[in-house]
């Protein structure tokens, strides 16, 4: 087994800064305030962890714990203030289905424009047009705009684009719940599939009992700190045992 | 931040480990150069979508602004030169309109390069890509648009009598790419400020505010050697748009009239250099604030 993502000590702090006017940042120097100027946040404390290529690992823990800010971190949008993160592979985030989609475009359009986005390359989104289309359940609205489709259409399009990007490590954020029932299931087969295949899954849901189905590994966050690394179902009871 | 790892957008041969988020700038921006058609297509369809007259957009404003600036400087201001007016400049109109079209196509990128960070937050706050690819692409998009008002002036000039030479070509081609990497380095520079402080957007309106009137689209160069001397007169030269337009003015106006007036001194020998390396090095310093900002982009936006 290979590392597919290495993270090391890493540290990340927000800067929440409540006002960037000149002048109300003067009055509440005058006023003594000056506390109030900016507050900072420590979104992940010297976190490590290591993932081999073919794990599935579902972050898990409460709102604020860090999960997200750990996806992008791996997925390079952000970059730690200290530590290290390295990934092999590529990487490819469904972090938010969609992003990306531009509504006055056509649906053969966005597909073209959300797959480069995500990677792809001219070849790769040709060849694999059809089976997108496919997949989405499209059909002949491909080339009706996007603005056009019902929230349904549009989420089984983007999700379509996304599944076939075919990266090593495949990022996942709160997008699993995405169309209807029948589809919501085509959806979860696809990502156990590519589970099967040998890709790397990190998952972060809120949704547990789909984490269970889909990951075997479960890291358990609090406050930017890993406090428990195991198998999911031993992270998920703990965290419903809290 | 800089290292020759290949960014994780391309596909790794292998799986070595690397570093996620760090990319190598405008080189990246060359590799995913079929994304960037990607976003300057998509550009293009939406700018106008929903009007009617769609891209003739883009020849109704310059087209508009050349009739006002012509009536209200060539005929009432008298910089025309007529049978009455001897000390007007010849074939005003265009003179004007070719300094028009090129201080446009800098105004127009500069804009939409400016504001381009800031309006693909969604994208970038979710997805690591070259995010010098927007600016970039904004640029690209103001050439497309500057190409057909071109061509208008391309016609006009040969109704007034120019035959092209290839010195011509050269320092028209030379003053499109000063205006083009000027405007890369400044959209990158304001570009990425524009995420921490939107202040940024208005100090740009202003720079675009006062672009027409400190190069020498309206008047003529000789007007201001005249008033602030040989010294300050190399100072206004150092502005690659000055340096731009007046190569424009050589290429597509001073052929179609009898040379009377001529272009500044050593123009095509030394100052299209010196254009081109002031524009070359505001690149760099784009280019360089940029990555020092961008790390912090998706948490600021």
């Amino acid at each position: 087994m290979t590392t597919a993502i290495e993270i090391r000590n890493i540290n990340k702090q927000f800067v929440l800064r409540h006002t960037r006017s000149l002048k109300e940042a003067l009055v509440w120097l005058l006023r003594g305030r000056k506390g109030d100027l900016s507050k900072k946040f420590h979104a992940l404390r010297d976190l490590s962890i290591d993932v081999e290529h073919g794990e599935t690992v579902a972050l898990l823990g409460l709102n604020g714990s860090g999960k997200s800010t750990l996806l992008k971190h791996i997925s390079g949008v952000m970059l730690p203030d200290s530590g290290t993160v390295r990934t092999g592979g590529r990487v490819a985030g469904l972090i938010e289905v969609g992003a990306g989609f531009h509504p006055d475009l056509s649906g053969r359009d966005n597909v073209f424009l959300n797959g480069a986005i995500l990677g792809m390359t001219e070849t790769q989104i040709k060849e694999k047009f059809d089976s997108i289309v496919e997949f989405a359940e499209i059909g002949e609205f491909i080339d009706t705009e996007v603005k056009f489709y019902s929230s349904g259409m549009y989420l089984r399009l983007a999700f379509s684009v996304a599944v076939h990007t075919d990266p090593d490590v495949f990022l996942v954020d709160e997008i699993l719940a995405v169309g209807d029932e029948p589809f919501q299931k085509k959806c979860l087969a696809k990502i156990k599939e590519l589970a099967a295949a040998g890709k790397t899954l990190v998952v972060v849901s809120h949704d547990l009992d789909l984490v269970a189905h889909v990951c075997e590994r479960g890291v358990l966050l609090e406050h930017g700190r890993v406090i428990m690394d195991g198998p999911v179902g031993d992270v998920i009871s703990r965290l419903r045992g809290n | 931040m800089t290292n020759g790892r290949t960014s994780p957008t391309q596909q790794d041969s292998g799986r070595a480990l690397v570093a996620p988020g760090t990319g190598n700038g405008l080189v990246d921006v060359f590799r995913s150069r079929f994304l960037l058609k990607l976003l300057v297509r998509k550009e293009l369809r939406i700018r106008y979508r929903g009007s009617v007259l769609g891209l003739l957009w883009t020849y109704v404003k310059p087209g508009v602004q050349f009739i006002a600036f012509y009536i209200a400087l060539g005929v009432f201001l008298g910089l025309e030169q007529s049978p009455t007016n001897r000390g007007g400049l010849p074939n005003y109109a265009v003179y004007l309109f070719s300094g028009i079209i090129l201080v446009n196509f800098f105004t127009e990128s500069l804009s939409t390069a400016t504001r381009s960070i800031v309006n693909n937050s969604g994208l970038i706050n979710k997805i690591y890509l070259p995010r010098e690819l927007f600016p970039v692409s904004s640029v690209w998009v103001s050439a497309v648009h500057f190409f057909p008002q071109l061509f208008v002036l391309v016609v006009a000039s040969l109704f007034t009598g120019w035959r092209p030479g290839p010195l011509e070509a050269v320092t028209a081609v030379a003053g499109f790419v000063m205006i083009a990497l000027l405007a890369t380095g400044l959209g990158l520079f304001f570009g990425s400020v524009n995420v921490y402080f939107r202040d940024s957007e208005n100090l740009v309106d202003l720079i675009l505010l006062i672009a027409t009137w400190v190069a020498p689209v309206l008047y003529s160069w000789r007007m201001v050697l005249d008033k602030a001397g040989e010294a300050w007169f190399a100072v206004y030269q150092l502005n690659p748009i000055t340096i731009a337009v007046e190569c424009f003015h050589h290429a597509f106006w001073l052929p179609t009239t009898a040379g009377a007036e001529g272009s500044p001194p050593n123009l095509v020998t030394v100052w299209v250099p010196v254009g081109l390396l002031v524009s070359l090095a505001i690149l760099f310093l784009g280019q360089w604030t940029f990555r020092r900002l961008e790390g912090r982009f998706a948490q600021e936006l």
